[in-house]
């Protein structure tokens, strides 16, 4: 393996960092009473000004959530959650809804500087150049404890017809869309913490790409959990119409709290026929410290459902954050022709837990899947991934190909594999592999030998092996994602 | 031998989801026969079989809400109401084997459970080694099964274990003392012959020691001659001591009325070798449950197997290889045929304890669907809580090669013939993991049976 300078001085660069988005940002906020029943759920949905079936929704919702029970199939455990002992709404105090980010409290662009998402710079500096469509723009929706409160480029992808805003103010002005597409690929019945979020999802985003438009740029939404004691129930719809194309971008971060906070999200994605969407996530919540005190639950539903014909939906994820995750982006393929893709690096260090994988379901002929899933475990971590493939009888000629690997990185963590293989055609075509192994001593002895630190090389043998998967990522978070390979393993060797 | 008491991992053989009110059905002829169980006196055997009575009152049969049995529904087995088989005196002709010519043993025959001296024969036994039924070993070789019965199948975390337990009364019992080693493969022969009339059940238990520095080869037979539904809850308790080797082969062809249940848990002491080959042909439901526990350094284990199946028959083949000390070696090749509308399950989990370092696990499961509605349902599962390990798993699914179909077709070979040879070269990577010959090509003749009725 070849250690470019650059990338040994990147590793440096980032490897003398602790969990750097650990700050809170003091902001006035509108907060919910703690606790949970259906009046919480009622002035949640009169805080967003819902229409009636919008709450006659949630509240089926959380009237089905009281009935179900928490699962415990998961190979993840900790206290059990007082679903009472928090706010389920908190929203920065504003005069009025933000019309520009000049209207944004200052304190919070402050607090995405620091995040590192330049909002305001892409503005200016789109603005400057005057061709935007050179320069690799991305429109950015930031979610501050489940509240959108900023979407950039608004204005230029209006004019394609694209919509992209918070799921609030879809619901205000896109209503039939949302109506539709709500609900449809996750039902508010599907699973406890899925049907948690239905009855009451604070906001999110919003994505509809048009017939035949191909979405200019990447769009990206930031999530931050400021607020002590919230949950954040986020939820993200993407539809691409016939023929669109859309990259999606999610990055998420919290602050340093002692005590465990609760993340349940619920992403839907519809693509029809003919259209493409990427959904690349680089999750970074707050973990924990290294003694396993704090960190996020972070317990999402996210489906696609492939609709049309020749439709693909390809999920990335990069989850280096939370004390445990629990999490499976899957794909209903349901068009004839359809693709899904899971690619998936997670890393776990010190007592973080992650139960994660995918689910792809082949409903439709010819339908193709591929997963790639990489794993690493260090410290006292345990991860398990936990995968379904399912063709249908109706599903002739289905491919799937899966690969999971598991990289050890000291004695007492766990590292695991739990795959579900079923085929009721026998026209389809099924591979899974699955190795676990450790770093190689040859790797890391030809790393040291040629001087470079333990630390270091371990994160250059990680990044290789993670980087079928990175690559996959776009550009600009591609970097991140490597720069936090290194920071999530510090101090996992030696 | 030390003893070693250790549960299985709970995660996936917890009793969760277990149905109690399934229990009576399976109890009640218990209480009728109970009391003319042999060795009665024991007090190791009665609380042994009362503790496995008391789990299954507990639990009942295991449901689809069990992680280890959410491919196989043993629902509409309580409603059948097994009664014990009763040790009829049937005429046995033409007992499967795969002895030479002129040689008479050694040979156990159990009929419905119960042992037949009659159709048993033990010569050809170097001198030391014991092979006898478990009723007659309890009244001479009492320690030796109060030593080892139950030790390994744990009835806490599996009803059937349990249920067999309850029932426990005979079954074979070998015991090679320390560095013998047996030429002859040992055949172990269970018939399910049942009535027309009466759903029968029995619940055989084998016990198979192999001392240190031993060796063995022992073929099970299990076959049905009968068209009643049969019900066999078979467990088997493997001890493997240091250094020694045991080759267990089994050929499982029960009739089409019958419901095969067999449990197998082995310990593999240091440098010990156990290796496992089981073929499916029979029953209308089966499920082969296989338990390798290397508890001894640089100890080996060969789980593999083949299943065919077609109709609507239901094969279900569970493993879990424990790999409990450092330098243990595991290898696992399955191959399946799954034909019209049957379903074929498969799965497989290697655990690795924090202990055990340098570790090196191997695990394939290859299944071949030959018509729409076959169906293959795989969990290859890998546990691992040490680092320097090397484990993997590999799982395939899918229908036969078009091209070799039609290289063979070009070359003037009907279709039947030619699907018949794809198959046969298939199974046949599974079937070279039988080390010994004889019951190699004795196997192979089973599948090349199988094959020509598929035609």
């Amino acid at each position: 393996m070849a250690a470019q300078p650059e990338t040994v001085e990147q590793v440096r660069a980032v490897t003398e960092q602790k969990y750097k988005y650990g700050f809170t940002t003091d902001i006035e906020a509108d907060v919910a009473p703690k606790g949970l029943n259906e009046d919480i759920v009622r002035f949640i949905s009169a805080k967003k000004e819902e229409p009636e079936w919008l709450l006659e929704w949630r509240l089926k919702a959380f009237r089905v959530w009281q009935t179900m029970e928490e699962p415990e199939w998961a190979a993840v455990s900790f206290p059990p959650i007082d679903y009472q002992d928090a706010h389920y709404y908190a929203a920065p105090k504003k005069k009025a809804g933000p019309k520009s980010l000049d209207e944004v409290d200052p304190e919070l662009l402050k607090t995405y500087e620091k995040l590192g998402i330049p909002l305001r710079e892409q503005e200016i500096l789109a603005g400057v150049e005057g061709s935007e469509g050179k320069s690799p723009a991305i429109a950015v929706d930031a979610v501050f404890d489940s509240v959108s409160v900023a979407t950039t480029f608004k204005a230029k992808l209006e004019e394609m017809g694209i919509i992209f805003c918070a799921i609030s103010e879809a619901v205000q002005k896109h209503p039939d869309l949302v109506k539709k597409y709500l609900g449809s690929v996750v039902p508010y019945t599907d699973n406890y913490y899925a049907t948690l979020n239905c009855a009451v999802f604070t906001d999110g985003s919003f994505v509809y790409i048009p017939k035949g438009v191909r979405c200019p740029m990447e769009l990206s939404t930031y999530f931050r959990i400021n607020q002590a004691n919230t949950g954040q129930f986020e939820r993200t719809l993407i539809i691409a119409d016939e023929g669109a194309y859309v990259s999606y971008l999610e990055g998420c971060t919290a602050p340093k709290r002692d005590e465990n906070q609760l993340h349940a999200a619920v992403v839907e994605l519809v693509a029809m026929d003919d259209a493409t969407i990427k959904y690349s996530t680089v999750q970074n919540w707050y973990p924990g410290n290294e003694e396993g005190v704090g960190g996020i639950y972070n317990f999402v539903t996210k489906r696609g459902a492939c609709r049309g014909r020749n439709s693909k939906i390809s999920w990335t994820q990069v989850e280096t954050g939370s004390a445990i995750t629990w999490k499976y982006p899957s794909c209903i393929l349901q068009g004839d022709n359809s693709v899904g893709e899971f690619y998936s690096v997670a890393i776990t260090n010190n007592f973080q837990q992650a139960d994660t994988g995918t689910k792809m379901i082949h409903i439709g002929k010819n339908t193709r899947s591929t997963i790639v899933s990489k794993g690493i475990s260090a410290g006292k971590a345990q991860q398990t991934y936990r995968g379904l493939v399912k063709i249908l009888p109706k599903a002739e000629g289905a491919r799937n190909h899966t690969q999971c690997d598991s990289l050890l990185i000291g004695d007492r963590c766990g590292a695991h594999t739990v795959p579900y293989i079923e085929s009721r055609n026998r026209s389809a075509r099924i591979e899974h592999e699955a190795t676990t192994a450790k770093i190689s001593e040859d790797q890391l002895f030809y790393c040291r030998q040629r001087g470079i630190s333990e630390e270091d090389a371990v994160s250059l043998i990680v990044n290789g092996f993670c980087k079928e998967v990175l690559k996959e990522l776009p550009m600009e978070f591609a970097v991140e994602a490597q720069k936090l390979v290194g920071i999530s393993l510090e101090g996992s060797v030696g | 031998m030390t003893a070693q008491h250790s549960p299985l991992h709970p995660m996936t053989y917890s009793t969760r989801g277990a149905d109690p009110a399934t229990a009576p059905a399976f109890l009640a002829p218990l209480d009728q026969v109970g009391a003319g169980l042999p060795g009665s006196g024991l007090s190791w055997l009665t609380d042994l079989r009362a503790a496995g009575r008391e789990r299954f009152v507990a639990v009942g049969l295991p449901t689809i809400k069990n992680e280890s049995w959410r491919y196989t529904n043993l629902r509409d087995l309580a409603k059948i109401g097994f009664r014990p088989a009763s040790p009829a005196a049937a005429t046995i002709d033409l007992l499967p084997t795969v002895r030479a010519e002129g040689q008479d043993g050694p040979r156990l025959v159990f009929v419905d459970g119960r042992f037949r001296a009659d159709l048993s024969s033990i010569e050809g036994l170097p001198p030391g080694v014991e092979l006898l039924s478990i009723a007659a070993a309890l009244t001479s070789h009492t320690d030796l099964l109060a030593d080892h019965i139950g030790r390994l199948a744990v009835a806490d975390d599996r009803p059937l274990v349990a249920l067999n337990s309850a029932y426990l009364a005979d079954g074979p019992v070998l015991h090679v003392p320390a560095g013998i080693q047996v030429e002859r493969p040992i055949e172990l022969v269970f018939v399910s012959v049942g009535s027309e009339a009466q759903a029968t059940s029995c619940h055989p238990r084998s016990l198979l020691i192999a001392e240190a520095g031993s060796k063995a080869v022992v073929v099970e037979h299990h076959v049905g001659r009968g068209a009643g539904t049969t019900l066999s809850n078979h467990v088997t308790e493997v001890f493997v001591g240091e250094g020694a080797t045991l080759h267990h082969y089994k050929s499982q062809r029960e009739g089409g009325g019958a419901i095969h249940l067999s449990h197998i848990a082995a310990t593999v002491a240091t440098g010990g070798c156990y290796d496992n080959f089981i073929l499916t042909t029979g029953a209308k439901l089966s499920r082969n449950e296989v338990v390798s526990r290397l508890d001894g350094t640089d100890a080996r284990t060969h789980v593999s197997g083949g299943y065919l199946v077609r109709s609507t028959q239901h094969a279900d083949t569970t493993t879990l290889i424990v790999h409990a000390k450092p330098n243990g070696t595991s290898r696992e090749v399955y191959k399946g045929v799954i034909g019209d509308t049957a379903r074929a399950v498969f799965q497989g989990k290697i655990t690795v304890c924090p202990d055990a370092q340098k570790t090196d696990g191997y695990q394939l499961n290859r299944a071949l669907l030959l018509s729409d509605g076959a169906e293959i349902d795989s969990k290859p599962e890998l546990e691992i809580h040490a680092d320097d390990v090397k484990c993997s798993h590999g799982c395939t699914a899918g229908e036969l090669d078009d091209d070799a179909l039609f290289y063979l077709r070009a070359r003037g070979i009907d279709r039947d013939t030619a699907q018949g040879l794809l198959i046969g070269a298939f199974l046949s990577e599974s079937l070279e993991e039988i080390a010994e010959e004889s019951i190699r090509d004795a196997f192979q003749g089973i599948v090349a049976g199988w094959l020509e009725e598929q035609k």
